[in-house]
């Protein structure tokens, strides 16, 4: 198969960046989008080009290292799969294909298709964690949970952390990683102790780092590889709500 | 990194007003206020088809109400202020926190009355304006200040007749409620989800009711224009 890609080209964060095309030869359709990327990298290191940059790790969908917004869509718009899992079967041989960083002012970018994603690490350290007393490890069934609850819990904690939702949203809006995080913790009874701090810290946290309001387009849940129901963020207006009614321990 | 989190706890006035969560609460709840409103004025009007008399009984019954029509007026004002200020500043926070913009721009389920909403508000706005200059403070039309009913009640009857014998205002209104309804068909369901009463299963009831309710109020509004225009509503029928 063969394509044209448009790619957006930028040396640093204070350059402008450009799209620049690209041809890719030869592509199998098994190949993963971004194993079409190395070969066309392949090529442009042989030419002494500078290869086209972009963040990947595990290739495997479950890390979240990898972004990408692939015609206008974060992750290529294949229903519940990563950029990494994307097949270039589902591509027509001879497709032009636009290739995007993460677009939002809380993810800068770093270099061509890179983004600096740390404003979601720092929303983390607001709050997405649980208290645990140090010591020996605990058995791992000693606090009892409702197997409905902790399906509830790990639908939420399927999130990778990708940031595909603030790509997707129209306004850049975290809201359904945050949501995620708190609809995660606050079903579990480890989540219990810091449940009103979490999600007060977590919100302004999320505004403090200039993400865009959520205006429930839904966007989000369409593009999340991890299929994460925009209930999360209903769940989370309803935790942050009544949060406020309660004194900040 | 400076600081993370809340630096201190913020009171909730505070927090409701700057908030990203807190002025999404303001809109939804302001815009409950302003949907019952607009449900509350469409059976208000509606009593047109029951005559004359019966319509100017009812203007004449609100404004009996004297110092306490003011006060839902400036709660009515300060809930519609607030849904428009807040509005406003969502959309601008929205447009600043992606400041590149894609060159390829992709849908994949966003409804178009979702993306317009800032549209469809501010063209409402603007008739609303226009509308209250119309009818309320008729200045717009300054001879239905001297429409009065055999009772000498201003006669809202005729006014609305006459407004609607002209084409254009009666055009314009069709526009503008229809407007309305679209600005509805998501704002509807999206107050539900802004204050957390929603899931998988009630989503896709919540968009029907959404839809549903906003094709009656388009269909209760537009129903006297158009039997205005069609005859079937006619100066001074009904009678005294």
């Amino acid at each position: 198969m063969n394509f044209t890609l448009h790619v957006w080209r930028q040396k640093n964060a204070r350059d402008k960046g450009r799209m620049e095309t690209y041809r890719a030869h030869d592509i199998t359709p098994d190949m993963s989008f971004l194993e079409m990327l190395d070969v066309v990298n392949e090529e442009l290191v042989e030419k002494g080009t500078e290869p086209i940059h972009f963040d990947h790790d595990c290739r495997e969908g479950i890390c979240g290292a990898c972004s990408l917004v692939i015609n206008g869509i974060p992750h290529g718009g294949k229903k519940g799969c990563t950029t990494c899992e994307l097949r270039m079967r589902n591509f027509k041989d001879g497709d032009e294909i636009y290739v995007e960083p993460f677009r939002a002012k809380a993810l800068p970018v770093v270099k061509d298709l890179m983004v600096d994603r740390s404003a979601l690490d720092r929303i983390m350290q607001a709050g997405g964690f649980v208290s645990v007393s140090t010591g020996a490890v605990p058995d791992g069934n000693a606090i009892p949970v409702p197997k409905a609850v902790a399906d509830k819990a790990m639908d939420a904690a399927a999130c990778i952390g990708c940031g595909a939702c603030i790509a997707a949203c129209k306004n850049a809006s975290a809201m359904l990683f945050v949501a995620a995080k708190v609809s995660h913790l606050v079903h579990l009874p480890q989540g219990q102790v810091e449940r009103e701090r979490r999600v007060r810290n977590m919100v302004a946290q999320m505004d403090k780092e200039g993400f865009g309001n959520c205006t429930n387009y839904y966007e989000c849940e369409a593009v999340c590889p991890k299929s994460i129901s925009v209930e999360v963020i209903a769940k989370m207006n309803r935790e942050y709500l009544k949060a406020l009614t309660k004194p900040v321990k | 990194m400076s600081s993370i989190g809340l630096e201190k706890p913020r009171s909730l006035p505070v927090e409701i007003s700057y908030a990203s969560l807190g002025k999404k609460v303001l809109m939804a709840v302001t815009g409950l206020v302003a949907f019952a409103y607009i449900l509350g004025h469409m059976l208000g009007n509606l009593q047109i088809f029951i005559g004359r008399e019966r319509l100017n009984d009812y203007a004449e019954f609100l404004h009996s109400l004297g110092w306490f029509l003011w006060v839902i007026r400036v709660c009515l004002f300060a809930f519609f202020a607030v849904h428009v200020w807040k509005g406003i500043q969502l959309k601008l926070e929205n447009w600043a926190s992606r400041p590149t913009r894609y060159v390829k721009n992709n849908t994949v389920q966003a409804s178009l009355s979702s993306r317009t909403m800032i549209w469809t508000g501010l063209a409402v706005l603007s008739f609303i304006v226009y509308h209250i200059l119309h009818f309320t403070v008729r200045v717009t039309n300054p001879q239905y200040q001297s429409m009065v009913d055999g009772l000498g009640r201003p006669d809202v009857y005729s006014m609305v007749i006459a407004g609607y014998q002209n084409s254009l205002i009666a055009v314009v209104y069709i526009i503008a409620v229809g407007l309305v309804c679209y600005h509805l068909t998501h704002g509807i369901a999206s107050m539900f989800q802004s204050v957390g009463l929603n899931n998988p299963r009630l989503q896709p009831l919540l968009d029907k009711i959404g839809w549903t309710l906003a094709v009656i109020i388009f269909l209760g509004f537009i129903s006297i224009p158009l039997a205005v225009m069609f005859g079937y509503l006619q100066p001074l029928a009904g009678g005294m």
